[in-house]
Formats: structure tokens, C-alpha cells, sequence
């Protein structure tokens, strides 16, 4: 490994950051969750892409979204709209009135497919619409809001009325969206069962890859000069500006960046769970979108990872346990990270956990390695 | 005189906010390597003139040419790049990175979104930095959180973070504010230093300061020019005495 490559990653800290998040959902999680446990972990891990995606743009770029659920949607319905129509062939859809067409439209009493489905038969054009549509949507709203200086609490409201108009939409075109109920029973991609274990296992590291090469990308963007610019951004944007920068641009950029992540996570819940609904576009996902992240450490792409992690595992143990009042407690988790601890779990990681985690062996042993890692590429080290 | 011989040429100028004018049929014209200190009361428009200059404002009537260059219509940061750098009244900088940061990011170059992802740290870059640090007596301070500097230093940064973009014309709105009498000392020293192969148009109270630094002086009032002239003409102009200095 070269130096370079090094600081791409955010130097030796962004480094132990890798081994660590790898230990854990590489292999600590697979060696001790069954399948079904770590399909669960799978499904948190596609919000870790929403919140490192908040991370870079909320806290690096201080544009706060309260809409990312529509990119995570939109990405995941592009995915979803594949797999039902590979779902939907004319011999499993025999029984229906117009066999060959997804259940719901049937049960709408559509007769054709709908034009706009034509091209999902195709897997390439679904892989690219899941990276495409988002971007282009991101890159309008953030051309139409930050061409105009539409900023701070003003855009975050714009984002999350973009989010319930998403989801009106979604639930309202029933015939061709699935509705409420979302695109279900999805089966297999190109012919591969996504339901079986092997599967599960599959796609659970494809995921952990994925996120991976996210987190990486983040890291690199963040160690040029953009990033640097993001902060300076958001401490002086006029100074910025009169520095000789298009501000509206390199927001534009982030915002593109962000959605991309949300959809690439959106499209692996699809292929995890086996399905997409509205539920994970409108104002209440996208707003637990920006708590995992704040959890984490908006400052953090590691911390958002781990907040999305936490949060959800949280979510699901103490749901099953007390149902009524887990809505109180996320409530109050939100709150008090926000006053008590800004910088979410990586803040305290950084003030307080290092020291602790410095007296474990293993962490001698491994920050050793990194050391080695590092100066036997680095002569400066 | 021909226009083209002007650094800035600043023709009728007028903005209106709600019927109100701030500037009203501004002329101005800046030379080559001129140092042009604007005084006047409070409320006279000063600021608001550079706010137009620099493109923050937007002008209701009037021409602004720079080189012959037409800026009324042009974006702010499209007028940076044309060669025009401002500096704003209270320090305007990045207070969470580095000294060295502030001004690298400063550097015009890689100035687009993919170009600044590629922009990297060579060695012209960090001698420029060095060498604009010791200019504005930061060389001390250069891995220092911006947060840290003391107010002068913050307005030194601010000042070298313009000269890192090597504008042809500097605008700079008060930068002696709450700077000690040394601090002004070495200010007055670094303009005349930068002044050699630039512009400045410079908004200033601190009358000392403005008789050191001042090639010409421009007093507006009520967003016209009240007298123009040598800072002798225009300390004993009679109307100046009267709306500004008397007081």
C-alpha cells in the first residue's frame, strides 16, 4: 500500500477505522448471528449508506436533508421494478386476468404494462436507474433550491415536502406503483432465488462490499480539496464564494453524492428484504435517516455506519419488547445526542473511547500493524 | 481620459433598496496600481459600493467596468475570477481548518467541483502559501485552527487569503478594525507592500491610517461623491469639514 492510497482513506485513523467496521460486519457479525439475525444486520447496513451520504452532506456540507428517504426509495423501487417483472413472467402469473404483468396491476385492471416499466426488463437499465434517477432528481432540486440560495432550514423543509409528495404519489398511483403496499413477492435476479440462505449470505457481503467502497469514496472526497471546501462552506459560505467558487455547484455535487449512497442502499434493501413499500420514502424514514446519522456522528462516515447499526438493532429489540413506547425513547435518544453529545457516538469516541480502546491488547497489536502499514510506505511516518 | 486607462470605472451608479438610494449616480475611477481610500459617515453607501463592485449587490442603474470588463451583470464568483478579490468588515474565514488550509483552499486553481477533487497539495502551492504567509506575518501560525488567531491576525489571514488569488484589484471593507496601534503600523506597511502591482480600493475610519496609505481619497455622502482629491484637498474641503470630519 503506498502513501497515497493511505491518505485517500483519511490516513492511519481512517485506516483502523476500516479494520475495525470490517472485524465487526465481516466477521465478528457472520460468525455469530444466524442467517436470519444477520439479513436483519444487512437491512440496517443499507441505512448506513443513507447516513454516511447525510454525513458528507449534513455534516461536512451543512445542507441538512430531511428527504433522503426519497433517493433510498427511488433506488430501491428502480431494483424492486426489475425484480417483479422477472417475478411477473406469464407462466407464475397464469391465474391473473392479463398474465405477464406484476399481481397489482392486475388486480387494478391494467391490461398492459405501463411504458415506463418497459425498459426495467432489462437489468443494466435498472442498475443504472437505481444510480441515475436519483442523481438527476438531487441534481434538479439542488439546481432549482441552491441556485436561488435556498439554505439551511428553508431547504430542509423543501426536502422533506419532496419526501410526503414522493410518498402521496407512490401510495395515490396504485396501478403503477403497487401502492401502500409497495412492490411485494419478489423472487429472483436473472434467475438466482434471492430468498435462500446462500443468497442471504450473498448479498449480506456484496452489501458490507458496497458499503465499503461508499465509505471509501467519502473518504477520498473528503481528503481532497472539496473537502476541505465543504467545511469552509459551511463555516463562510460567502467567503467562499468570493474566493472564486460556485458554491451553488459544489453544493449541487454533495447533494448528488448524498442521494447516490440512498439509493445504492435503497436498491440492496430491495434485493435483502424482498421488497419496497412507500413506508421508507416519506417524512418519518427520512427523518430516522438523519437521526441514525446524528447518532453516529454526523462528522463520522465510520460513526454513521455504527448510529445506523445501533439505532436499528435498538429499534427492532426494544419494538418487540415495549412497542408502545419505542417511539418515545427514539424521540428521546434524538434529543439527547443532539444536546448532550453533537457529535454523536464517533464524538465520544474521540474524546473518551480512544483511551479506553488504547489499553486493550488487541488495539496495541493492531494499531502496530498499522504503523507498520503505514511507515514501511511513508517515509515521513 | 479614455476608459481602457482605468483599472475600474464605475459610471452612474445607482441602487435603490425600496425607493431608498443607497448609491446614487456613483462615478469612480480607479488607476492602475492606486491605493483609493473611501471615507465618509455612516450610512453614506460605502460599503454598498463594494457590494456592487463585487457582484453581492445587485446594481438598479449604471456601469461597472473593470479592464473594460462589464461586472453588473456578472456572478460573484465569475467577478473573483476576472481578478477582483474582497475583503468583508468583520474577518471572514474558515474557522475550523488550519491557517495553512485557509489559504490553500484560497489558491486559485481546481476552482470547478471535479477540479477541486483533484487538486492536489504540489509544490507551488505550499510555496505560494509560505511565501503569502510570512507576507501577512503568519508564518508562525500556519498549522494553527483558524478559530485560534487573535482578530488582527484573523484580518491579516483574510487579506492574504486575497492575495493568494493575486488580484488585480483588492476591495477591502475596514481592515484596521479593532486592530491595535502596532497591528495598524504593520497593515499600513503590507498595504503599501501589495499596492505595488495591484489596486486597492480600501474603506477606512481610522483617519491616520487612511493619511498613510492613501493615494487618493474619495468621500461619499448620501451614496454620492461629496469631494475627491489628495487627503490635504479633502481634509480642508469645507463641505467634508462640515458632514463628516467636524463631527
Amino acid at each position: 500500500m503506498n502513501s497515497g492510497s493511505l491518505k485517500w482513506l483519511g490516513g492511519r485513523s481512517g485506516l483502523m477505522g476500516f479494520i475495525w467496521l470490517g472485524l465487526l460486519i465481516l466477521v465478528l457479525l457472520p460468525l455469530t448471528l444466524d442467517i436470519f439475525r444477520l439479513n436483519l444486520v444487512g437491512k440496517y447496513l443499507t441505512y448506513g449508506f443513507v447516513a454516511i451520504g447525510l454525513t458528507l452532506c449534513w455534516g461536512y456540507g451543512g445542507i441538512l436533508s430531511l428527504g433522503q428517504g426519497v433517493f433510498f426509495g427511488l433506488g430501491g423501487y428502480c431494483m424492486a421494478m426489475f425484480l417483479k417483472l422477472e417475478a411477473s413472467d406469464p407462466i407464475s402469473t397464469k391465474i391473473q386476468s392479463t398474465p405477464g404483468i406484476p399481481d397489482f396491476m392486475d388486480w387494478n385492471q391494467i391490461t398492459h404494462l405501463p411504458l415506463m416499466w418497459e425498459p426495467f426488463r432489462h437489468m443494466w437499465f435498472a442498475v443504472a436507474a437505481v444510480l441515475v434517477v436519483p442523481a438527476l432528481l438531487a441534481f434538479v432540486i439542488g439546481l432549482a433550491m441552491f441556485k436561488r440560495r435556498v439554505g439551511d432550514v428553508y431547504f430542509a423543509i423543501v426536502t422533506q415536502a419532496i419526501a410526503a409528495i414522493l410518498s402521496i404519489l407512490i401510495i395515490g398511483q396504485q396501478g403503477l406503483t403497487g401502492g401502500v403496499n409497495g412492490i411485494t413477492d419478489l423472487r429472483t435476479m436473472l434467475g438466482w432465488d434471492i430468498r435462500s440462505t446462500s443468497a442471504h449470505y450473498i448479498l449480506y457481503f456484496v452489501n458490507a462490499g458496497l458499503l465499503f467502497l461508499c465509505i471509501a469514496f467519502g473518504k477520498f472526497l473528503l481528503s481532497s480539496k472539496l473537502g476541505k471546501l465543504l467545511v469552509a462552506m459551511r463555516d463562510k459560505e460567502e467567503r467562499v464564494r468570493f474566493s472564486g467558487y460556485d458554491v451553488a455547484a459544489l453544493k449541487i455535487f454533495v447533494f448528488c453524492v448524498a442521494a447516490v449512497f440512498s439509493a445504492i442502499g435503497g436498491a440492496m434493501f430491495t434485493l435483502q428484504v424482498g421488497f419496497m413499500s412507500p413506508s421508507f420514502v416519506g417524512i418519518v424514514p427520512s427523518i430516522e435517516m438523519v437521526i441514525f446519522c446524528a447518532v453516529g456522528g454526523r462528522m463520522s462516515l465510520f460513526g454513521a455506519v455504527y448510529g445506523a447499526l445501533l439505532v436499528n438493532y435498538g429499534e427492532s429489540y426494544f419494538s418487540e419488547s415495549f412497542p408502545q413506547v419505542w417511539l418515545f425513547l427514539m424521540g428521546a435518544l434524538f434529543i439527547g445526542v443532539v444536546m448532550f453529545f453533537p457529535n454523536g457516538l464517533a464524538g465520544l469516541y474521540e474524546s473518551h473511547g480512544k483511551k479506553l480502546l488504547a489499553r486493550l491488547p488487541v488495539a496495541g497489536f493492531l494499531r502496530r500493524r498499522a504503523l507498520v502499514a503505514t511507515s514501511a510506505s511513508d517515509p515521513k511516518a | 481620459m479614455a476608459q481602457k486607462d482605468f483599472v475600474l470605472s464605475v459610471e452612474d451608479l445607482t441602487v435603490s433598496f425600496d425607493g431608498f438610494k443607497a448609491v446614487d449616480g456613483l462615478n469612480l475611477y480607479v488607476d492602475r496600481n492606486e491605493v483609493r481610500v473611501v471615507i465618509g459617515p455612516n450610512g453614506a453607501g460605502k460599503t454598498t459600493v463594494l457590494d456592487l463592485i463585487s457582484g453581492k449587490t445587485r446594481a438598479t442603474g449604471g456601469s461597472i467596468k473593470f479592464k473594460g470588463l462589464e461586472l453588473t451583470k456578472m456572478s460573484e464568483h465569475m467577478i473573483v475570477r476576472a481578478g477582483i478579490g474582497r475583503k468583508f468588515q468583520t474577518p471572514s474565514i474558515y474557522e475550523n481548518l488550519t491557517t495553512y488550509e485557509n489559504l490553500e483552499v484560497s489558491f486559485p486553481r481546481g476552482r470547478s467541483v471535479f477540479g477541486a477533487i483533484a487538486f492536489r497539495r504540489t509544490a507551488d502551492v505550499d510555496e505560494r502559501v509560505r511565501q503569502i504567509a510570512e507576507e501577512v506575518f503568519l508564518t508562525e501560525m500556519l498549522d494553527q485552527t483558524a478559530e485560534l488567531l487573535s482578530h488582527g491576525q484573523k484580518q491579516w489571514l483574510e487579506i492574504g487569503m486575497l492575495l493568494m488569488q493575486d488580484p488585480e484589484l483588492m476591495l477591502l471593507d475596514e481592515p484596521v478594525a479593532g486592530m491595535s496601534v502596532s497591528e495598524r503600523e504593520k497593515t499600513a506597511e503590507l498595504l503599501a507592500r501589495v499596492a505595488k502591482n495591484r489596486s486597492v480600493v480600501v474603506i477606512e475610519h481610522d483617519m491616520e491610517f487612511v493619511k498613510n496609505i492613501a493615494h487618493r481619497v474619495t468621500v461619499l455622502h448620501q451614496g454620492k461623491v461629496l469631494a475627491e482629491g489628495s487627503m490635504e484637498a479633502v481634509q480642508s474641503n469645507p463641505k467634508v469639514i462640515e458632514v463628516y470630519l467636524g463631527h
